[in-house]
């Protein structure tokens, strides 16, 4: 739960009052808390822990970490939690 | 040097460390604090090829590995509850408790579910109230902030069934408390890069100044390690003990301040009790009395525990940094990661896990081999 998993903002949403979005992890999608990083826009990389944004990153530095994160067995499905929960709803309006 | 340049840049890599041994002319002790730094070093065995003296301590930062006892007894205590649904990040699952864990109470049919976030805890207790859904809150201060607005959006929402399980502890006080025991014997701190991102390095430089002991908050990479420990044994042949930024790519003085902001809105700072390591004062974060409706530990009335942890394991020296897996008579024999008798053999950021993932063997002698690679 600590790495930290960077990724690529692809959507920004306000879901009932909170700031939501879509960040992809090298393919894979997750919906992701934006509060704590208001300036992130589609488009920006951010460092994602447990669902939620806490800092932005530079596209290379970003692209980089992914891969070696990649490279870790068994990284990926530690920081981003058992396949198949992806895109779930977070709390949003129903 | 502002930004690492490749991971697998084997060049770079050897430049750090031929400068690392360059400058290194006494013996020192680093601790990293963060397992997944702790994770890194011995996967790569960056250890194993620093100069001789400069040895490696890895430090108390697995929060799965320091989430005491009780606290897992609690949350067995819960999730067997019929009314309950416990939901957790997934490693904590097979951490063992005095009689069972997690995992095997969701063998036996606990409603016990793997959540990748708080926040779909939330979404849990939205879609189904007639369910009694409750979060276990661990980790140290990156963590936090996801448990911290997991509450505030529960409390938006107006649900009245989800809780959490508040095991929350904090870097600082446990550096200090390192730097406080009397057989200490650590030199520098690599600090938590992302624990900074969040919290950002103000925190740490009294501690720097009062114990005369560099802090170089750094990330986990491996050439961020190599980076981190060169930036640090610099200062300690220089004499001087200053917190400085390695992680310049992901961390800002100042931190995550919104992140802080909701932090201290629904936590207040308490005493913590670190598993295997004691009581350490101020190192926890407990729900503020405004949110207090929102304690599970409250709502469930889970006093009285009997703690038993099992005698055969030494996770407490592992966590200090005092003794190695290796040390331990149950390592790799009674005690693996498909079953583990302790903590920090259950996480890939616990120390013993680590060492017993790279394949180390008690023969070995790790920090003191001095040829470089
Ligand atoms: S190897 Fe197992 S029993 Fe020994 S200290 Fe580590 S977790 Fe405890």
């Amino acid at each position: 739960m600590c790495l930290g998993i960077p990724g690529r903002v692809t959507s920004v949403v306000d879901d009932a009052g909170l700031r939501t979005g879509v960040v992809d992890f090298g393919g894979v999608r997750r919906e992701v808390c934006l509060a704590y990083v208001p300036d992130a826009a589609v488009g920006d990389y951010v460092v994602v822990h447990v669902g939620f944004a806490i800092s932005r990153l530079d596209e290379d530095v970003a692209l980089r970490t992914l891969e070696i994160i990649a490279a870790m067995p068994g990284a990926m499905e530690q920081e981003l939690g058992p396949a198949g929960n992806s895109g779930a709803p977070i709390g949003g309006a129903a | 040097m502002k930004y690492v340049e490749e991971y697998r840049d084997p060049q770079l890599a050897h430049q750090l460390l031929e400068q690392i041994h360059a400058v290194t002319t006494k013996p020192w002790n680093l601790m990293e604090v963060c397992g997944g730094q702790t994770n890194t070093i011995v996967r790569q065995g960056i250890d194993d090829v620093l100069p001789a003296g400069l040895r490696m301590v890895h430090g108390p930062g697995c929060p799965v590995c320091v989430t005491p006892l009780e606290m897992v007894d609690k949350a067995c205590a819960i999730a067997t509850r019929p009314e309950v649904t416990f939901t957790s990040y997934g490693d904590m699952l097979r951490v063992p408790g005095s009689h069972s864990d997690l995992l095997s109470l969701k063998a036996r049919g606990a409603d016990v579910r793997v959540v990748y976030s708080p926040m779909e805890a939330v979404r849990i207790a939205r879609e189904d109230p007639s369910r009694e859904v409750v979060f276990f809150a661990v980790g140290f201060e990156t963590t936090a902030p996801a448990n911290a607005m997991a509450v505030i959006r529960a409390r938006e929402l107006g649900l009245t069934n989800f809780s959490i399980l508040v095991s929350h502890v904090l870097v600082p006080p446990a550096m200090t408390s390192i730097l406080d025991d009397e057989d200490c014997e650590i030199d520098a701190f690599l600090a938590a890069g992302h624990v900074c991102a969040v919290m950002g390095w103000r925190e740490y430089e009294p501690i720097a100044a009062q114990y005369r002991v560099p802090i170089v908050v750094t990330g986990f990479e491996p050439l961020d390690l190599l980076e981190g420990i060169l930036m640090a044994v610099r200062q300690l042949e220089t004499g001087r003990a200053e917190v400085e930024n390695q992680y310049i790519r992901a961390v800002r003085r100042n931190g995550n301040e919104h992140a802080q902001d909701a932090i201290r809105t629904v936590f207040r700072v308490d005493d913590r009790t670190w598993r295997g390591v004691g009581q350490i004062p101020g190192s926890g974060l407990e729900l503020a009395a405004d949110f207090a409706e929102f304690d599970a530990a409250r709502r469930f009335a889970v006093d009285g525990i009997e703690t038993l942890e099992n005698p055969a394991c030494i996770a407490g020296s592992i966590l200090r940094g005092t003794k190695l897996p290796t040390d331990c008579p149950m390592y790799g024999i009674a005690c693996t990661p498909r079953s583990p008798l302790g903590a920090p053999m259950v996480s890939s950021e616990g120390t013993c896990a680590a060492f017993f993932n790279a394949g180390r063997v008690a023969e070995a002698t790790p920090a003191t081999v001095g040829s470089m690679t």
